[in-house]
């Protein structure tokens, strides 16, 4: 336990918040490469999950895919990329590292959600005269969200984790007190840095969680959690399951 | 492709030598993770409990958890061990929610069936529970072993020698084949691992076909 | 306290950390630790930092002791000092390749002394019991602050004095933990009052420089792009950094036994010899081990 008290008090010890490098500064790095590769990964996701949820086509191709990119390591991609592109584009080679290790579970979210619509509902809306574009906007959409944005929770998570990385780079994030503490043997700093990754996970979690409750519809969110309990275990599974940081 | 071809003993044993130290936590931790699953099942209270600290021991990043463990648990700083445990507690933290979620999933009736045929509680478990949920752990153990493998690398920052090791050498040396071929052979061991892992599933559960289709 | 000593053999699992939890209350840096084994058993575990350069002499050194009929077994690669340090103290590495100015400054932080025999002879007297340094090889690895020909060019540089007359913002680049060494930007300070911003730029450190993301770089002074990148590196007239010279850190039970054996190698290894080393590593993209291979080979170490 002395050693979570030394973290807690290296946490707030008054010289973590001057300087060019005090907490909030390293805080707003990490929440920068987190919310930022999300936001990319996702722009790129969803439409293609969407594609692949409408259509039923090029399922096997996306869980190929993401299957592969679920198993490249990123610290590796990490410094592949800064080798490859320069260290004037360490930036651009971490959010490359990270949108890649996005994007599988939020395409798997995308199309899941989509998968999980019971065909009735859909050839209902159709019956009622809907076109395939209304189809997908006000039927498709709205009705995926809740598992969608399940896949964004655990991008994110696997990002804010794998983001301490960065600092290896010399990018700075939270990941630096660990990187800077790790030769120098302090283990205050060390711990006192992950428990602030840990707490920044739990928030953008939170923030999630309350997305997924504001901005289902009223009659999904009613319909959502017998929905998601009985939906086929297997599919929740994959989705929520996201892999570890 | 030079650097590659004189170093071909180094490249396959670093991926030995990876293929050793992912086995042993996605084991050890489907092991411990189905009795904490089977908890999170069958009592509502555990669940909360159990996939909340599951949850939060997600967030930590690796690197953290390596070098933080020597000293709570008193090992040597230089001990496999160290990635070994932090990495089986990643396991359990994912595969506890989906053993949980995996035996949720097994049709009321036929547990009810079993029960009404005599089955005793600890035979039902194994015998009907636990294969029946056995492909939806199965797809939650795939994607736990992908991550287990690529985390193995992490090791190296403490000394753990592992593919990670042609990642923090060749960035140094900066040869970019050494990265390069390091991340190749990286996806290589966690393919292999899915392909036992399916294999197995297949040997364990015949009258689930194509159980990793049908979970992805 | 078995569990480092054979990385194969952990298989106890869980077991082990009970026992380990058990028998040891505190950290493993306790010197009562250490096994008594370890002087009868007959292998001889080299060590080495996660440095390439460290990891040529480490395997130079055990080739050499393979040669003289030593056993030897490699623990390669074990991070930074902090790490390793007290697997040293408790015997279960025996034989590290090091450098006299940092390690000294390890042991003892507040030190004076910036000359290499002065150095040699201060970390003598700050090992602790159980550790002694082999002979000291005229090659030198140490901390040094370089700026690109084009910048010394400019700002008329030579010493790091010159630097607090120049006009432009400072920017320090280096390994992380260089933000809170002696020799960093407070030190820089402090000795030449000189005032830097600091940006870790970890391994690619020398690009960076090249690249004008920093323009003062602490590069160790063996590496070859010192020359083949055309940098600068600073004069230190006050003693900023401590002379560094490689030295073999050894367990004092097995130290007389390896002494012939390494001390050659030292008297061998020459300045000039280390970067020639760090080239075939970095231009070359040669293993450690041919390059160990054909230095002893050349120098006659061998056969």
């Amino acid at each position: 336990m002395n050693l979570f008290l030394d973290a807690l008090a290296w946490i707030v010890a008054p010289e973590r918040f001057e300087g060019s490098s005090s907490l909030f500064v390293r805080l707003g790095e990490h929440l920068y490469f987190t919310a930022f590769s999300v936001l990319i990964a996702t722009v790129i996701a969803v439409p293609i999950g969407y594609l692949i949820g409408h259509t039923g086509r090029g399922r096997e191709l996306a869980v190929g895919l993401s299957g592969a990119a679920r198993a490249l390591p990123s610290f590796g991609l990490i410094l592949l990329l800064v080798l490859v592109m320069g260290v004037t584009n360490k930036p651009a080679a971490a959010f490359t590292a990270f949108v890649v290790l996005a994007i599988p579970s939020i395409l798997a979210g995308a199309y899941a959600g989509f998968e999980a619509i019971e065909r009735r509902t859909i050839n209902a809306a159709r019956a009622v005269g809907m076109t395939e574009w209304q189809i997908l906007w006000r039927v498709e959409v709205p009705l995926g969200l809740p598992l969608l944005i399940g896949g964004i929770r655990s991008a994110a998570l696997q990002v804010v984790a794998t983001a301490t990385l960065a600092a290896y780079i010399g990018l700075g994030g939270l990941g630096y007190y660990i990187f800077r503490g790790l030769p120098l043997g302090r283990y205050d700093e060390m711990l006192g840095a992950s428990i602030l990754v840990a707490v920044l996970a739990i928030v953008i979690d939170a923030a999630l969680a309350l997305c997924q409750r504001l901005f289902v519809p009223r009659g999904v969110a009613a319909g959502r959690t017998p929905s998601l309990r009985t939906a086929p275990a297997r599919r929740r599974a994959m989705v929520e399951t996201s892999t570890a940081p | 492709m030079n650097w590659v071809l004189d170093n071909l003993d180094l490249i396959g044993r670093l991926s030995l030598e990876h293929l050793r130290l992912s086995i042993t936590p996605i084991l050890a931790g489907l092991l411990i993770a189905i009795p904490l699953g089977w908890l999170a099942h069958r009592y509502r209270l555990a669940r909360g409990a159990l996939l909340t600290s599951a949850g939060l021991l997600y967030t930590i990043p690796s690197l953290a958890l390596f070098v933080i463990i020597p000293p709570i648990l008193g090992i040597s700083y230089l001990s496999e061990l160290n990635v070994t445990i932090a990495l089986t507690l990643f396991v359990i933290a994912i595969m506890a929610r989906s053993v949980a979620d995996a035996l949720d999933s097994v049709d009321g009736n036929v547990r009810q069936s079993a029960v009404a045929v005599g089955y005793g509680a600890l035979r039902r478990f194994f015998t009907v529970d636990l294969p029946l949920a056995g492909p939806v752990i199965l797809s939650g153990l795939r994607v736990a072993a992908a991550s287990t493998v690529s985390l193995v690398t992490v090791g190296i920052l403490i000394g753990v020698e592992s593919l990670g090791y042609l990642f923090t050498n060749g960035y140094q040396r900066r040869i970019v084949e050494e990265i390069f071929s390091g991340v190749v052979m990286v996806m290589l061991v966690a393919l292999l691992i899915d392909l036992a892992l399916v294999a197995l599933g297949r040997l364990a559960m015949p009258w689930a076909r194509r159980p990793g289709r049908a979970a992805r | 306290m078995h569990t480092a000593r054979n990385k194969g053999r952990f298989a106890f699992g869980a077991a082990a950390v009970g026992v380990a939890l058990a028998l040891s209350g505190c950290a493993s840096g306790d010197p009562l630790a250490t096994d008594d084994e370890t002087a009868a058993d007959e292998t001889i575990v080299i060590g080495s930092q996660a440095y390439f350069s460290n990891e040529i002499i480490a395997e130079i050194y055990a080739q050499a002791l393979e040669d003289a009929g030593f056993d030897v077994e490699r623990e390669f690669n074990i991070g930074q000092r902090d790490a390793y340090i007290p697997s040293i103290e408790n015997g279960d590495i025996d034989l590290f390749p090091e450098y006299t100015g940092n390690l000294l400054q390890f042991y003892d932080e507040d030190t004076e002394a910036t000359e290499t025999g002065e150095v040699y002879a201060q970390l003598q007297d700050v090992l602790p019991e159980g550790l002694v340094v082999l002979d000291q090889s005229p090659a030198t690895d140490q901390d040094s602050y370089n700026v690109t020909a084009e910048f010394a060019e400019e700002h008329e540089l030579e010493s790091l004095a010159d630097l607090s007359e120049v006009d432009v913002e400072l920017i320090l680049g280096g390994a992380p933990e260089l933000e809170e060494r002696p020799y960093g930007p407070d030190g820089l300070s402090e000795t030449y009052d000189v005032e830097v911003s600091f940006v870790p730029t970890g391994d690619t450190t020398v690009d960076d420089l090249l690249a004008g993301t920093v323009n003062i770089a602490n590069v160790y002074s063996a590496d070859p792009r010192i020359q083949t990148e055309d940098l600068v590196t600073l004069d230190d007239p006050e003693g900023l950094f401590l002379a560094s010279n490689v030295v073999p850190l050894a367990n004092a039970e097995i130290a007389d036994e390896i002494a012939e054996v390494i001390n050659a190698v030292s008297a061998a290894l020459t300045p000039e010899g280390l970067v020639a080393l760090n080239v075939e590593s970095t231009v070359d993209q040669r293993s450690a081990e041919d390059i160990a291979a054909d230095w002893l080979a050349e120098n006659g170490l061998v056969g």
